[in-house]
């Protein structure tokens, strides 16, 4: 067989099951591409080549025993780096925790190994899944394989760069404030958001507890409900797990059919700050999907335009807590333990040697939001908010199916231009915010590229809580009738590396 | 809502225990101010009527029952320590001498 690193997980996994490829050629042939590739792209932090060779020829010797495979047995994946690996190091792409090696596995990293995936290494990432261009990694920031120039999308950059460059048909990321759809837009992949808690946060490094999901990011629908099925399901290690069926999202993805489905498109998604070519791509997209038997209308979520700042005081304020573990006592860097100094010198010392900017500014942040005097105005208003963006969900959704939306208001940016204005760098997740304040489950597939700068637009779809199944049966049918448009899948169109 | 001064800055950065140097405190007090009065209207709009929201799922205590049960072996809890000797993580002085 050639070409083993274009084909999709689900021809992948149909390979090594027929016997017409080995778990161990394809491994080899995405751990040749990495080695050719990643020095310009800089999406692994850590190839993990023994492991992964390991895993292939478990899933070959299985397969040779007679044993029944899984579904995505053999397929290659890239797992982010907030995840923790037993015996593999984990960053989260902070010099903080830099050389660390985990003694347990996360519970996503032990459903990806019980599913006989095999894990190619960890990826590059925003430090503690902070930013929305991973140029805020220790390790120097990923390049976007369709102009290296340009960021891939932050804080899962890494997964979604390990997809788009070829050196992985599937990849994890998490998703905070949009951090698996925003990368998923601007690389030309799918990336999905489950619904919070239907993915064990059990082993993933907190940054905000009550915002971070774990997700599926690949290169078609039905390779994200494949990775989605394996990984989803209670875990009775996560107390915030939801101890309920997961929805039939692969069948859903196979449906391609939304004819009678009512679709909403929120009127708060547009305006300035938009570019032209991104909603020229999206309003098309709605068009299609009139064309394949939807019924459209306009939704309007007022309190949608406060989310970023209501979000902006929520994640930072749980971030202060949560990373107040990083004290330089039990685990990672210590810095300044020459016998003279407390305890508490050495933590202060350390976690200003060991934290990047984004994360002090954060840090700090969170710290002001719920310090006496200012909680009420700042931290408990923007709780309330999310009362307020919640109610604009349900009464949307109780007129219609999904909701859509561009994922990003722009195409990728050139690396370093908003580095220094963080608010402009905020904007990246104007979109996706709202679902993660919320808990409900949100999809971005590419819809094409904006003729203004031929990069990657990503369409968003938002669903109920529980309901991630909407999600793939409208992104399969808009996936199929686009591919069968453009005579390929876009990514078709990348420029070779 | 008032500005962040570099004081502030500085208070903050004591209580998150964070030993910044001089000129990211300049740097951080003049981003902060921004963010903060880009943030400040979320105050503006919600009224007494509306119920916090903190976490999207509503949350109760888990129990499990007390029993024994494998975890991980003391050096494997050990094994990403900075230093640690008899069985212990090893700490920087926490009392003062007096």
């Amino acid at each position: 067989m050639t070409d083993l690193i274009k084909l999709t997980a689900a021809d992948t996994a149909a390979a090594i099951k027929a016997g017409q490829v080995s778990a161990v050629e394809v491994t080899q042939a995405h751990l040749d591409r990495i080695d050719a590739v990643d020095n310009k792209v800089n999406a692994f932090l850590h190839v993990d080549t023994e492991g992964a060779l390991a895993a292939a020829r478990a899933v070959d010797a299985k397969r040779a025993a007679g044993t029944e495979l899984g579904p995505l047995a053999g397929v290659p994946l890239a797992l982010k780096d907030v995840f923790t690996t037993k015996g593999v190091p984990t960053t989260c792409g902070s010099k903080i925790l830099e050389g660390w090696i985990p003694p347990y596995d996360a519970t996503l990293t032990t459903r990806l190994k019980d599913a006989d995936v095999v894990i190619l290494g960890k990826t590059n990432m925003d430090e503690f899944a902070m930013g929305s261009s991973t140029e805020n990694s220790a390790y120097g920031p990923t390049g976007n394989p369709w102009d290296l120039s340009r960021i891939p999308g932050g804080s899962g950059g890494g997964s979604a760069a390990a997809l788009a460059a070829f050196e992985a048909p599937l990849a994890i990321g998490t998703d905070t404030g949009g951090s698996i759809r925003q990368p998923g837009a601007v690389t030309g992949t799918v990336g999905v958001k489950p619904t919070y808690g239907s993915v064990s946060r059990y082993g993933l490094v907190a940054f905000s507890s009550s915002l971070d999901q774990g997700g599926p990011c690949a290169r078609t629908v039905l390779d994200a409900a494949l990775l989605h099925e394996a990984i989803a399901g209670h875990d009775p290690l996560d107390s915030t797990s939801i101890n309920a069926p997961v929805p039939a999202v692969v069948e859903a993805a196979k449906m391609r059919d939304i004819r009678g489905m009512r679709i909403g498109v929120v009127k708060e998604f547009a305006g300035e700050g938009y570019q032209a070519g991104v909603m020229q791509r999206f309003n098309e997209s709605v068009e299609l999907l009139r064309e394949l038997g939807a019924e459209v209308v306009e939704v309007s979520c007022p309190s949608f335009t406060l989310a970023l700042p209501a979000y902006y005081l929520i994640a930072p304020s749980e971030a202060s807590s949560n990373l107040a573990r990083f004290d330089a006592m039990r685990y990672g860097l210590r810095v300044g333990d020459d016998g003279s100094r407390s305890a508490e010198e050495v933590t202060a010392l350390t976690r200003e040697a060991g934290f990047g900017a984004e994360v002090k500014r954060r840090i700090i942040l969170g710290t002001y939001a719920l310090s006496s005097g200012y909680y009420d105005a700042y931290y408990g208003s923007a709780q309330k908010v999310r009362t307020l963006i919640s109610r604009d969900f349900d009464a949307a959704f109780a007129g219609v199916d999904v909701l859509v939306s561009p994922t990003t208001p722009t195409t990728a940016f050139p690396i370093g231009e908003r580095a220094d204005d963080p608010m402009a760098m905020y904007l990246a997740d104007l979109c996706t915010i709202p679902s993660n304040l919320a808990g409900n489950a949100a999809m971005s597939l590419p819809c094409g590229l904006a003729p203004e700068d031929n990069l990657p637009v990503g369409l968003q779809i938002i669903a109920p809580a529980m309901a991630d199944d909407r999600l793939y049966r409208v992104g399969g049918a808009v996936e199929a009738a686009l591919d069968d448009k453009w005579g390929h899948p876009l990514l078709e169109e990348a420029p070779a590396l | 809502m008032p500005g962040i001064t570099r004081e502030e800055v500085a208070h903050l950065a004591r209580l998150s225990r964070l030993e910044l140097q001089a000129e990211e405190l300049d740097h951080l007090a003049e981003q902060l101010d921004v963010i903060i009065g880009a943030v400040a209207r979320v105050s503006e709009v919600a009224g007494q009527d509306v119920p916090p929201t903190s976490h999207p799922l509503p949350l109760t205590n888990v129990m499990r029952a007390d029993e024994v049960r494998p975890s991980l072996s003391p050096e494997q809890a050990l094994s990403g320590a900075p230093a640690a000797e008899e069985q212990r993580f090893r700490v920087p002085q926490i009392l003062g001498e007096d």
